[in-house]
């Protein structure tokens, strides 16, 4: 009875330190999100009942190592008993019940952080190797930055072009993949303004550690003054060459295309158009509009020699008008 | 040198570069037949290639003759000892039909490709000292822990498949396992299938993870198909592997031998060659498809049709898909690398507390309870895939439900240390330490369980120190607690218990250093499986811990092996018995003689009735015995 009075104290006192250890380290990043609220909640469930069953195992069993240590010069054998069931019974059947529990508390907050809001906007968040998109349906522009209203839920439409890719924000809390030919749902209110990074979370390919893109929760007014300078930019945007540069960030063209003469993953843009073109095949040829636009609608037709073939998606051609396309052709013409 | 070229090994080696070059030359052959240009194609050779190998190993090392032999009606006696005029030594690099060289041959090819994993994990440890691109392309470094998940993943069931195949037939006075043929075949085949995997590295790499999900891995490079053969390959030895014990378990023990008289180990080996043989065939086939849609088009699981779909006018596939074939396995996949040493743990807590198991019945059911729900969790890895909610609560109450059958063998060990005469040696100590690492494995579960944390964990560093947690206090603490404590039976000698000791101390504080690092890393917002991190994120002093950490565990492997090889040359012999055990293989000479049993064993107690005067467990006439 001793022992167990005093493994009782021991366990009680460490539950509380290792609890408090636990709450003194800032172990998550700022919460910027209604949802992260939910989840930073349960979190904080989840540690206090670590810091009790760490205790409750660790504490008994370095008791029984020192305290039911053989003693020097005894050679006997231990206490013959080969169990208890009513032990048994309350170790299983307890922890079924907080097991259940949890499980409750599990499902009711997973049910609160993806409850569709009556006023929730839709952003679609397009992926691609190795680069971020997003489309404001509403107001009919695209942008490479997400900006988001502070107070506003969001539904994010996530789509992706190629590979599987993750939309997280650590500070939103909440992470979804976005998978080629479906379009997942992810439903974030930011509720705290400041810059933040939206990450790929999903192993997607050479550069998956740099796919990242800025993430601004501005206020409303400040918001509304972007929405307004984007869609005059769109206005704006009525020549070929300068719908050929949105589709250019866009379709994601910039993840493998640079347009500084640097090599990415293919080729790059500037000078591109009128040169001549090596091929692994061994032929060359001249980059005119008609080769760009077959090597935009078929590019394993012409593999440029010191480039990978099937990197670039093969359907374009189906992606894109021919109007877009020659938008392209138009802005490529431009790059000097 | 004639003696050199007469190994099974060499052979298998031989016949493999033969077969690879065989197959290499067929697919160029082929096609400079039907006229098509270019001649070389790098991956259907390569594939090809691969597959010949293999099984040109297969013939070069031996593992087939016996079989050729029956299918034309020759008889093949049953060999024991060294190939005919070889030394004894030679036996171990042939096909050897005893289940002890068959034990020792898994557990020395484990060790290797343990070591080739670390290896790999060491490299990529330092280029994540410090943010940016050190001394590796992205490339290299997706390649690196690409590979180092699946190499160790090799490892940890050829260790599993060592301590089953050395233990459990000793341990149920079997002479043998049910079909010595197919045990030698399920050994072999991971050899040629070790070889592709490291092959796979230097022939331009892979970048998916060991995951392999599509579409990713349908464009990944040439890496690629090989690590999908290596995979489906290693996948063969662990079916054939289960089913051998399962028949040898069922239809070998003395009659006096209940279940619930088996040695405890025997349970646990029982429920991961149930996951063995009824799991791993899905992630064959999942694998299988991505070779066959890479070479040949079909849409499984590429939602835009390609051009070669197109073609075959197939129609598109879904890439969620082959998540649920890969995780149908690759989650109870955990538990048969965790069973085995859970039931080490079980095994040697008695030894060393001089008490009986406390609830014997409740470890082995709970160890057969969490096979079974190991077969119901396998969506938790695609919490964040968009499945519904309606699916996935289900699947995040099955996953926490396992946490009980968990505890129960928890609170089990404890109840068993409780009151004994506890005393350390090395395996002791490991054992402890297993228990303390697989709690924070237990503990760090749960969070990830409920799918609104796991929104947040989901695939961050988190997911990493949980995984490594359950591995290391499942697996590699009660294996090196296992070497230990068999080492004086398998070899005869004393192992240093000094360097033992020396070797637990570093590798727990290491693990406890490196492991509580992931977790923080985790929760700090870092993602995992990338190349380069954000300085921003402010975790590069923590990721300076974990591979520092890392090193000290590295380190402390070495010492066990340089303490395993120099004691089992040279060092004191050992007594038949140490550790004082009651189970059957302590009561015969150490090292084993080739017929470990001379005569049935009769089981007339309990197996762990220590502290009970006078029982004894089992009773035999020795084989060979002098005294």
């Amino acid at each position: 009875m001793k022992h167990f009075l005093t493994v009782t104290v021991l366990v009680v006192i460490s539950t509380f330190l290792v609890s408090a250890g636990i709450d003194s380290l800032e172990l998550l990043p700022q919460n910027a999100s209604v949802q992260g609220l939910t989840v930073d909640w349960l979190f904080g469930l989840h540690f206090k009942l670590i810091a009790f069953l760490f205790s409750l195992v660790i504490v008994i069993m370095l008791y029984a190592v020192v305290v039911f240590r053989r003693r020097a010069g005894d050679d006997g054998e231990g206490t013959h008993f080969h169990g208890n069931g009513t032990l048994e019974l309350v170790w299983t059947v307890v922890p079924s019940i907080i097991v259940v529990f949890f499980g409750y508390i599990g499902t009711t907050t997973l049910i609160s952080v993806t409850a569709a809001q009556p006023d929730e906007v839709a952003i679609e968040a397009v992926s691609r190797q190795w680069v971020w998109s997003f489309n404001y349906p509403d107001d009919g522009f695209s942008s490479e930055e997400l900006y988001l209203p502070v107070g506003q839920p969001i539904r994010f439409d996530l789509k992706a072009m190629d590979v599987i890719h993750a939309f997280w924000v650590p500070e939103f809390r909440v992470k979804s993949d976005a998978v080629p030919g479906r379009t997942n749902v992810l439903r974030i209110t930011p509720n705290r303004i400041g810059e933040y990074k939206l990450v790929c979370a999903e192993l997607c390919g050479t550069r998956h550690a740099y796919m990242m893109a800025p993430v601004k929760v501005v206020s409303r007014e400040a918001y509304s003054a972007w929405v307004a300078q984007k869609v005059a930019e769109e206005a704006a945007k009525n020549t070929p060459e300068a719908r050929g540069a949105a589709l250019y960030i866009n379709q994601g063209c910039k993840g493998c295309h640079s347009l500084d003469g640097s090599k990415i993953v293919g080729p790059t843009w500037k000078g591109l158009y009128g040169s001549p073109q090596a091929h692994t095949d061994g032929t060359t040829a001249i980059a005119d509009e008609e080769y760009l636009y077959n090597s935009i609608v078929n590019p394993n037709l012409q593999v440029v020699a010191g480039y990978p073939a099937n990197v670039m998606p093969q359907n374009y051609g189906e992606l894109l008008t021919a109007d877009n396309i020659n938008n392209i052709i138009a802005y490529i013409k431009t790059l000097k | 040198m004639r003696t050199f070229f007469k190994l099974g090994f060499v052979r298998g080696l031989l016949g493999q570069v033969l077969g690879t070059l065989l197959g290499m030359g067929l697919v160029t052959g082929m096609r400079a037949a039907f006229g098509y240009s270019p001649l070389w194609l790098a991956e259907p050779a390569w594939v090809i290639g691969g597959l010949l190998g293999t099984v040109g190993f297969m013939v070069g090392v031996g593992a087939l003759t016996d079989w050729a032999k029956w299918a034309g009606g020759l008889a093949t006696p049953m060999h024991h000892g060294a190939p005919a005029g070889q030394p004894e030594w030679t036996r171990y690099f042939a096909v050897d039909l005893s289940h002890k060289v068959i034990g020792v041959q898994y557990t020395v090819w484990g060790i290797f490709v343990l070591l080739v994993g670390g290896l790999l994990a060491g490299l990529f440890r330092v280029e994540l000292l410090q943010p940016g691109m050190q001394y590796f392309t992205t490339d290299r470094y997706n390649t690196m822990i690409s590979a180092h998940g699946i190499i160790m993943i090799a490892a940890i069931l050829l260790g599993v498949g060592g301590m089953i195949n050395y233990l459990v037939p000793l341990m149920i006075g079997a002479s043998d396992m049910a079909f010595p043929r197919l045990n030698a075949f399920g050994f072999w085949i991971n050899v040629p299938a070790s070889l592709l995997l490291i092959t796979a590295m230097f022939v331009g790499g892979w970048d998916t993870g060991w995951t392999a999900y599509p579409p990713n891995s349908l464009r990944t490079a040439l890496g690629g198909p090989l690590f999908f053969l290596g995979f489906y390959t290693i996948g063969i030895s662990s079916i054939v592997g289960g089913l051998n014990l399962l028949v040898t378990v069922f239809t070998m023990r003395p009659p006096s031998m209940n279940l619930f008289r088996m040695p405890i180990f025997v349970w646990a080996a029982v429920g991961t060659s149930i996951l063995q043989l009824l799991a791993t065939q899905l992630v064959g086939l999942a694998m299988l498809m991505l070779i066959v849609e890479r070479s040949l088009g079909m849409g499984f699981f590429t939602p835009v049709l390609n051009e070669a779909a197109k073609a075959l006018n197939s129609p598109p596939g879904d890439p969620v898909l082959f998540q649920h074939l890969f995780w149908f396995y690759s989650h109870p996949a955990v538990y048969v690398f965790v069973l085995p040493g859970l039931g080490i743990i079980s095994e040697l807590l008695p030894v060393f507390a001089r008490k009986p198991l406390f609830g014997y019945k409740w470890i082995a059911l709970s160890s057969i309870g969490i096979a079974f729900l190991g077969f119901l969790v396998w969506a938790h890895h695609m919490f964040t895939s968009g499945m519904s909610n309606y699916l996935r609560l289900p699947f995040m109450y099955a996953t926490l439900i396992i946490a009980v059958p968990t505890g129960v063998k928890f609170f089990s060990w404890l109840g068993t240390l409780w009151g004994g005469k506890l005393t350390y040696p090395t395996p002791m100590l490991f054992v402890l330490g297993a228990i303390s690492v697989f709690l924070l494995g237990g503990l760090t579960g749960p969070p990830a369980a409920t799918i609104t944390t796991d929104l947040y964990l989901h695939d961050t560093y988190w997911v990493v120190g949980h995984f490594h947690q359950t591995f290391f206090g499942g697996f590699m603490f009660p294996f090196f607690a296992a070497m230990y404590y068999w080492f004086p039976k398998v070899t005869g000698r004393k192992y240093n218990e000094a360097l033992g000791k020396l070797h637990f101390w570093l590798m727990v504080a290491g693990f406890w250093v490196m492991s509580l690092g992931q977790i923080w890393a985790g929760l700090r917002g870092m993602r995992r499986r990338i190349a380069d991190y954000d300085p921003a994120l402010g975790v590069q002093n923590i990721q300076i811990g974990i591979t520092v950490a890392a090193f000290v565990i590295a380190f402390s492997i070495l010492i066990a092996l340089y303490n395993f090889i120099v004691s089992a040359r040279s060092a004191e012999v050992a007594e038949r018995n140490p550790w004082r055990s009651r189970s059957p293989e302590w009561q015969i000479p150490s090292p084993i003689p080739e017929h470990s049993y001379a005569a049935p064993l009769a089981v007339v107690g309990e197996p762990y009735d220590y502290g009970l005067p006078g029982s004894v467990y089992v009773r035999m006439e020795l084989a060979g015995a002098g005294d």
